[in-house]
C-alpha cells in the first residue's frame, strides 16, 4: 500500500483507503452544504419577522443579510480548509 | 525574471510601501487642493497615475512562458491569491453598482452581498481543490477531459465566451462612465464616425485594461489585482469611515450605521414613504402583508449569484495558480478580503440615503449643490422639480415636478452606478475623495475586465486554436495568437459597452445566470458523482445553456409573443425601453433559476439511462480527489505541453 505521495504517485491511496477518504471528505461536503444552505436561504426566509427585533439600531433580519451570513461564511470556508487539511494529514495525501 | 526569488519572499514589504506611498500620495493630492489646485487636476492625477502604477507593475513582470501566462506559474501564495482574486472578483458592478443598488432596492438589494459572498462556500467545498489538482490550463480543459473531447469541450468554451463577454461589458459601462465624469471627455468626430463621449471613454478606459494583460497574462495580472485590491479597498472605507465620523462621532460605519437606519426610518415616517419602498423591509406588501413575488425574487437571485459564482471561469481559473491545500486556504482569504468591501457597502448605502434626506431632499432648487449639475450633465442625477427640467437634466424625462422651486423626494432622481462616485460629494467631503473613490473604481473595473479578457482570450486561444484548429503549434505562436485575440475581443466589448450603455449590475447578474446554468451542473456532478458519463455531460451543457439563453433572450426581446405562449404565467414589465416578459412575477436577471434545473434533471436523467462513466474514467476522478498523487487522464491526448 503506498501511503506516501512521493514515492509511488500512480497510487496514492488503495481503494479502501479511497472509499473512506472519500466518505470522511463528502460528510464535511454535506455539513458544510448545509449550513451554507441554512445561511443564505432558511434564515432569511423569517427575516419580516426578525426585523421586528432591533440590535444597536439594525433591524434583526436586516443585519443577518447584511453581516451576519456573510461572517457565517467566511467562517465556513476556513473550517473547510482546516477540516479538509486534517482530513488529508491522517491519510498522508496532504500534497506539500 | 531574475528578481522572481526575492520579489516573492518580500511581497510583504513591497506591497507595504506601495500602500504608504499610495496614502501619502493621496494625502499630498489633498493638501493641493487645499492650496487651490482645480478639482479637474486632482482627478486627472488619480486616473493616470494609478493606471500608470498597474501598467509599469503589468511590465516588470511580464513573461513569455506558457505556465506563467496561463496559470501565473502555481506559484502565488495563497494570501496574495486570495487578494488578486478579491479584486478580479469586486467588480463595478461591486465597487459602483451594488451601493447603489442598495440605496434603492434596501433589503432587497442585499441579495447581491448574500449571492456573492456565499457562493464562495461552494467554490471552496465544491470545485477549487478538484480543479486545482485536476491542474490544466482552462475551465473547457476540464469539460473536455471528463466529457469526452473537443464536443464539450466547445460547448464550454460557448458558455464562457457568452458570460465573460456580458460581464467585460459591464466592466467597461463603468470605466466609462468614471473616465467621462473625472477626465470630462466630450464627442469627437472622426470623419468616418462620430463617437459619445460616453463611447470615447469606454475606448481610453479600455487602454488602460489592455496594458494590464496583454504584456504578462495571468502573471502580470494577478500583481496589477493585488495592488488594485489595495487601492479599492481603501478607496471604499475612506468615504464611509468619514462619513460615520461625521455623522456619529465613531470611524466605525459598519456598526455605526444601525442608527443611521433608525433615522433613515425616521425620515421615511415623515416623508409618508410607503412601506414597501422603506430601507429595511424585508418582502412586506404596502399594507403590511408579506409579498410573496418579493421573497420569491430575492431568494431566485440569490440562489443564480451564488451558483454563478461557482461557475465563473476567470474565478475558478485562479485556484488552478496555488498547490490544492493552499488553494482552500486561498478559497478563505479571496472571500476575507471580498468580505472587508461586502459588509461595508450596506452602510455606505444607508450613509448616502441618510446625507441625500438630511442635505438636499427640501431644499430650494435654486442654491442645489454644485455637484447636481455636473452629474446631471452627463445623466446621472436629475433635479426635477421645475416643468422643463428634463431640457437640463436627462433622467428628468417623464417626471413631472410641481414646480414650486423646493426639490422634495419624488423630484429627485439618482442613477444606481452614480450612488457610490457621487456620495463623496454629496456629502460634502473633499474633492480628493471623490478622486480616491473614482481610482478604486477604475481599479475594481480594471482588474474584473483584465481577468475576464484573459479569461475569453484563453478560452480561444489554448481551447479553440491549440486544442482545435492547430495542437502542433509551438509556445510562441499560442502566446501571440492569446495576445491578438485579447485585442480583438476588448474592442469588439469596448464597442459594445459604448453603444448599449445598460445599466452595470443587470448585465452581471446575466452573466451569472448564464455561467451558472451552462457550468455549474457538469463541474459538480463531475467531480462528485462517478457515474455521470459522456451522454449525461452534454445532456447538461446543451440544456442548461440553451434554457438560459432561451429564456434570457424570449423575456427580454419578445415578451409579447411569450405572453402569448405562456398565458397567464407571464407580466409584462416595461423597463430599459422594452416590453420585459416575468415569468411567475421572476425578473429576468435571474433566468438562471430555468437554465439550472434543467441542466441538473438532463445530466442525471441521462446518465441514469445509458451506460455508467467506464472504469478508466472513474479512475481519473479518483485521482483528482486526492490531493497527492498524478491525475490519470483518461487518454493522453488531453495532456498538455509546455
Amino acid at each position: 500500500m503506498a501511503e506516501t505521495a512521493g514515492t509511488a504517485p500512480q497510487q496514492a491511496l488503495s481503494r479502501e483507503k479511497m472509499q473512506s477518504y472519500w466518505a470522511r471528505t463528502s460528510k464535511l461536503m454535506w455539513i458544510i452544504m448545509i449550513l451554507w444552505f441554512i445561511f443564505s436561504f432558511g434564515i432569511h426566509l423569517f427575516a419580516p419577522s426578525l426585523n421586528k427585533i432591533k440590535i444597536i439600531g439594525f433591524p434583526l433580519g436586516f443585519y443577518m443579510a447584511a453581516q451576519g451570513s456573510l461572517i457565517a461564511f467566511v467562517v465556513l470556508c476556513f473550517w473547510n480548509a482546516k477540516a479538509q487539511d486534517k482530513i488529508d494529514e491522517e491519510f498522508g495525501v496532504s500534497d506539500e | 525574471m531574475k528578481l522572481e526569488g526575492g520579489f516573492l519572499q518580500n511581497l510583504g514589504k513591497i506591497y507595504g510601501i506601495y500602500t504608504g506611498v499610495f496614502l501619502g500620495t493621496t494625502v499630498l493630492l489633498g493638501i493641493l487642493e487645499q492650496v487651490g489646485v482645480p478639482n479637474k487636476i486632482i482627478g486627472y492625477c488619480f486616473i493616470f497615475l494609478t493606471i500608470g502604477v498597474y501598467a509599469l507593475i503589468g511590465w516588470l513582470s511580464r513573461t513569455a512562458q506558457l505556465g506563467e501566462y496561463y496559470v501565473a506559474g502555481r506559484s502565488v501564495p495563497a494570501f496574495y491569491n486570495g487578494m488578486a482574486t478579491g479584486a478580479d472578483w469586486m467588480s463595478a458592478a461591486s465597487f459602483i453598482g451594488m451601493a447603489g443598488s442598495l440605496y434603492f432596492g434596501g433589503y432587497g438589494g442585499l441579495a447581491f452581498v448574500l449571492g456573492w459572498t456565499g457562493g464562495y462556500v461552494l467554490v471552496a467545498v465544491l470545485m477549487a481543490p478538484y480543479l486545482r489538482k485536476f491542474g490544466q490550463y482552462t475551465v473547457p480543459d476540464f469539460f473536455s477531459a471528463r466529457y469526452g473531447g473537443n464536443l464539450a469541450r466547445f460547448i464550454a468554451v460557448l458558455v464562457l465566451i457568452s458570460a465573460s463577454f456580458t460581464y467585460v461589458v459591464a466592466q467597461i459601462v463603468g470605466v466609462g462612465i468614471i473616465t467621462q465624469r473625472f477626465l470630462d471627455i466630450g464627442a469627437v468626430n472622426l470623419g468616418f464616425v462620430a463617437l459619445s463621449g460616453f463611447q470615447v471613454s469606454c475606448f481610453v478606459g479600455l487602454l488602460g485594461i489592455l496594458v494590464c494583460s496583454m504584456l504578462g497574462g495571468m502573471k502580470a495580472v494577478t500583481w496589477t489585482q493585488v495592488a488594485q485590491y489595495i487601492i479599492l479597498i481603501i478607496a471604499y472605507l475612506v468615504p464611509v469611515v468619514y462619513l460615520s465620523a461625521k455623522v456619529t462621532g465613531v470611524p466605525v460605519p459598519q456598526l455605526m450605521y444601525g442608527q443611521v437606519l433608525e433615522k433613515i426610518a425616521a425620515f421615511e415616517e415623515t416623508l409618508k414613504v410607503p412601506l414597501a419602498a422603506r430601507h429595511a423591509s424585508a418582502f412586506l406588501a404596502n399594507d403590511g402583508s408579506v409579498n410573496m413575488t418579493a421573497a420569491i425574487n430575492y431568494f431566485a437571485l440569490i440562489f443564480c449569484l451564488m451558483l454563478g459564482t461557482a461557475s465563473l471561469p476567470h474565478i475558478l481559473m485562479r485556484y488552478f495558480t496555488t498547490p490544492v491545500r493552499q488553494a482552500r486556504e486561498s478559497v478563505g482569504w479571496s472571500i476575507f478580503f471580498i468580505f472587508l468591501l461586502y459588509f461595508t457597502a450596506p452602510a455606505y448605502a444607508a450613509f448616502a440615503k441618510f446625507e441625500v434626506y438630511q442635505n438636499l431632499i427640501g431644499q430650494q432648487v435654486a442654491q442645489l449643490p454644485g455637484w447636481v449639475a455636473s452629474w446631471g450633465k452627463i445623466g446621472l442625477v436629475g433635479a426635477c422639480d421645475a416643468a422643463n427640467a428634463a431640457a437640463q437634466y436627462a433622467l428628468c424625462k417623464g417626471v413631472t415636478g410641481n414646480g414650486d422651486g423646493i426639490l422634495q423626494l419624488a423630484e429627485f432622481r439618482l442613477h444606481t452606478d452614480a450612488v457610490v462616485l457621487a456620495t463623496p460629494e454629496i456629502a460634502g467631503l473633499p474633492y480628493v475623495i471623490s478622486g480616491l473613490v473614482a481610482a478604486g473604481g477604475l481599479a475594481a473595473a480594471l482588474s474584473t475586465a483584465d481577468g475576464l479578457l484573459l479569461a475569453i482570450a484563453n478560452a480561444l486561444s489554448h481551447d479553440i486554436y491549440y486544442r482545435m484548429v492547430d495542437p502542433k503549434a509551438d509556445t510562441r505562436r499560442r502566446l501571440i495568437v492569446s495576445r491578438v485575440l485579447l485585442l480583438v475581443v476588448a474592442v469588439i466589448a469596448a464597442y459594445v459597452s459604448g453603444t448599449l450603455g445598460a445599466d452595470i449590475l443587470f448585465l452581471v447578474s446575466w452573466a451569472f445566470s448564464i455561467a451558472a446554468s451552462g457550468l455549474f451542473a457538469g463541474l459538480v456532478l463531475g467531480i462528485w458523482w462517478k457515474r455521470t458519463n459522456t451522454a449525461g455531460g452534454l445532456a447538461g451543457l446543451i440544456f442548461g445553456f440553451g434554457a438560459c439563453m432561451f429564456f434570457l433572450v424570449t423575456t427580454e426581446f419578445y415578451g409579447p409573443w411569450l405572453k402569448g405562449m405562456l398565458g397567464d404565467a407571464v407580466t409584462i414589465v416595461k423597463i430599459r425601453g422594452r416590453d420585459v416578459a416575468y415569468i411567475w412575477g421572476i425578473n429576468n436577471i435571474s433566468v438562471g433559476i430555468f437554465g439550472i434545473p434543467a441542466a441538473f434533471l438532463a445530466q442525471i436523467v441521462v446518465t441514469l439511462f445509458t451506460r455508467p462513466a467506464p472504469q478508466a474514467m472513474q479512475d481519473f476522478i479518483d485521482s483528482i480527489r486526492v490531493p497527492a498523487g498524478n491525475v490519470r487522464l483518461v487518454s493522453a491526448e488531453h495532456a498538455v505541453k509546455e
